[in-house]
């Protein structure tokens, strides 16, 4: 054996041993955090990317104050936490759009929606030249997405923006790729306010956009339009006023242009109800009321009515009740809007309602 | 017995016919020495472990995609329209937009790739050659989402810029130079790649090089050749090898997921424009998988993976017919 071959076997070898004494560090780092402590419970949670910086908060807050209860969750999707609940793999998930029918029907048992915050989609544009914030008209908007307003300077653009210098530029209109709940909320709410838009594109988490060019991801998004003259995109209100992009005013259904804050969104709900059904699964975008931001949606969390384990069950419905009261007070800070007072009363019912072969796991 | 010494002695034998004609009665014979023996069943499973973990995927995708495959069936491959909202799916958009910005990116990057591997091989000096083929094995690890962001920041508005406008202006006639100029579309989603490409291919090419035998260069120079034309000849010598290295960087460019998504405008169209938005295969199944719901939509998108398998062999087999049919009569005269 010659020199070269000696040392490329000695490095070989010390590259496996230390390889090796990485993941055992690791995996005895994780051993004793993870290890079961007597009577301790542990739940897993999964589903939407939106709340998930909230229900990180919220983890961490919890369990300081209730050291026997691990909980975890894994922002893989709104579609994924559906699919995982229905397959029975966690505890409880979480989506920003509530469950359809079907996919209701098709799981082995009764699912409540517990709303937690309120999230809102807002616009934002990148035009030279132009100070005050742009005001935007329902129509206007998906005819902008629908590709059928295409210059900056269109008639129904400077009725709603009278003295700002509108360029004669082109529109390019910039739209999520990645299926997301901010896509599915911003369609539903176009769905509502256009006809042409509901026949021709519909409802969804990755609908097919009429014209214009997909980012990925909120932050590809504000990339695309920071980077692109004349571009117009939709973001989550609280990754917008985070990155302080500019935000377009929307005219709501009572006529009024509003500004997207957090205090418009819970008006957005507060205003929506009367018609807010009795399971809670609802929309609120286009919502009435002088003061609502028109594009506004609810998030929840989904879990089983009656649950399988007493105990689990019992620590999933004290942190749900801990979210929709001391965990709302962290909901501003982090730039989600709270939940109306009234809606918080229906929350409480429905945890109230979670029970355990038959008994109710609340108040024990 | 696990180096048999040819029976007659070939001067032409590196792999060649002989590793074609593996006998697996010969190998797999008992040969008395034990330690040959598991040494030679240990490799065999390795080699099996590879072909078990491909046959696996094939089974397992194929049986997601089941719903997909009998709703559709063949047309689904020719199909334009992608409509979740409407549960239409086709799959032709993504494979445009794959192939076309996989070769895109081979057109631009194996010329650079060959010059730089010739550089540092036959004419940079030692520690300049050393300090490059650091940079590019460096180039070769950085994720590619770093690639994607540079992309949006850096790349998108200098083509935007400095780029596609002068394109339009000097061959605007062409199809493929048409339309609206806004640094997101099929040429930002090639030229990313084919930066990505180019570490992979230029680093394979480099050892293939180096491989070659002191021995060619002198007889090319002895002979009186210039640099150029003992180039040619060392080229000649790795043509199989350089071959590999395409079809690895043409493996990355198919495959590539989060660079292309973040520049390439993401969406199902098939227009003959580079400056237009598109979309491939595995950008779409990375967009929509994780908020997929309802059966039909998820076994498409795994559709759009078998897919992807069909069109990476068939990307695969006409790249090696074509190197195959290019250096039948090189690679022979050469080795002579």
């Amino acid at each position: 054996m010659n020199h070269t071959a000696r040392a490329l076997r000695t490095s070989v070898t010390l590259f496996i041993i230390s390889g090796l004494a990485f993941a055992l560090a690791c995996s005895g780092a994780g051993g004793t955090g993870t290890g079961p402590a007597g009577g301790a419970v542990s739940l897993r949670g999964a589903g939407a990317s939106f709340p998930n910086p909230l229900y990180q908060k919220w983890l961490s807050e919890y369990s300081k104050a209730h050291p026997d209860t691990r909980i975890d969750y894994q922002s893989i999707g709104s579609g994924g936490g559906i699919k995982q609940i229905k397959e029975q793999t966690i505890d409880f998930g979480a989506s920003d759009a509530p469950m359809k029918d079907e996919d209701l029907k098709g799981a082995p048992a009764e699912i409540l929606h517990i709303p937690t915050v309120l999230g809102a989609v807002v616009l934002t544009y990148n035009l030279e030249g132009v100070a005050q914030p742009l005001r935007f008209s329902p129509d206007v908007v998906a005819d902008i997405f629908l590709g059928k307003v295409k210059t900056w300077d269109d008639p129904r653009l400077k009725a709603d923006n009278p003295g700002a210098r509108l360029p004669s530029a082109p529109i390019t209109p910039v739209y999520r790729s990645d299926g997301s709940g901010t896509s599915a909320v911003f369609t539903d709410y176009l769905s509502k306010v256009s006809p042409e838009w509901k026949q021709q594109v519909g409802a969804g988490t990755s609908p097919k956009w009429p014209a214009g060019v997909g980012a990925k991801g909120n932050e590809g998004v504000t990339g695309q339009v920071k980077q692109t003259p004349n571009t117009l995109g939709y973001v989550e209100l609280a990754y917008a006023v985070q990155n302080r992009l500019p935000v377009a005013l929307i005219k709501n259904a009572s006529g009024n242009f509003v500004e997207p804050s957090l205090d418009a969104v819970t008006a957005a709900a507060a205003e929506s109800l009367p018609t807010t059904p009795d399971d809670l699964r609802v929309s609120i975008t286009n919502a009435g009321g002088a003061a609502a931001y028109p594009i506004s949606s609810y998030t929840y969390v989904l879990a089983y009515k009656d649950q399988k384990d007493a105990a689990k069950g019992k620590a999933l419905v004290d942190f749900l009740w801990w979210g929709i009261h001391d965990g709302e007070g962290f909901a501003k800070d982090m730039q989600y809007a709270p939940l109306p007072a009234d809606i918080v009363k229906r929350a409480e019912a429905k945890i109230n309602s979670i029970t355990s072969g038959g008994k109710p796991l609340r108040g024990q | 017995m696990n180096n048999p010494a040819p029976a007659s002695p070939s001067p032409a034998s590196e792999y060649g016919a002989r590793a074609r004609a593996w006998d697996w009665r010969r190998a797999l014979a008992p040969t008395g020495n034990v330690g040959d023996a598991v040494f030679r069943a240990a490799l065999f499973g390795c080699a099996l472990l590879l072909l078990l973990i491909v046959v696996a995927m094939f089974v397992e995708i194929g049986s997601n995609a089941r719903l997909s495959i009998s709703r559709f069936g063949l047309p689904f491959l020719a199909g334009r329209e992608w409509n979740p909202v409407r549960g239409e799916f086709g799959a032709l958009p993504f494979v445009y937009g794959t192939v076309v910005s996989s070769l895109l990116a081979l057109a631009l990057a194996v010329p650079v790739s060959l010059g730089i591997a010739v550089f540092l091989v036959e004419q940079a000096p030692r520690a300049l050659a050393r300090l490059l083929a650091f940079l590019v094995e460096l180039l070769a690890a950085i994720p590619s989402v770093v690639y994607g962001l540079w992309g949006i920041f850096v790349l998108a508005p200098f083509l935007r810029e400095h780029v596609e406008p002068p394109l339009q202006k000097a061959l605007g006639w062409l199809p493929f130079f048409q339309g609206t100029v806004t640094g997101i579309g099929l040429l930002t989603g090639g030229v990313i790649l084919a930066i990505m490409v180019t570490p992979i291919v230029t680093a394979v090419v480099r050892d293939v090089l180096a491989a070659v035998p002191v021995s060619q260069r002198e007889a090319a120079l002895a002979l009186g050749a210039t640099k150029w034309e003992t180039t040619r000849v060392v080229l000649a010598n790795g043509a199989p090898g350089i071959a590999g290295a395409i079809i690895l960087g043409l493996g990355r460019a198919v495959g590539e997921t989060m660079a292309v998504t973040m520049v390439i405008g993401n969406r199902p169209e098939i227009s003959a424009s580079l400056f237009q938005p598109s979309y491939t295969i595995a950008s779409v199944i990375a967009n929509e998988f994780t908020e997929a719901t309802g059966d039909l939509y998820l076994s498409a998108l795994v559709e759009l993976g078998l897919v992807l398998f069909l069109v990476t062999f068939v990307v695969n087999g006409a790249a090696r017919l074509l190197v195959w049919s290019v250096t039948r009569g090189t690679s022979g005269v050469a080795r002579a």
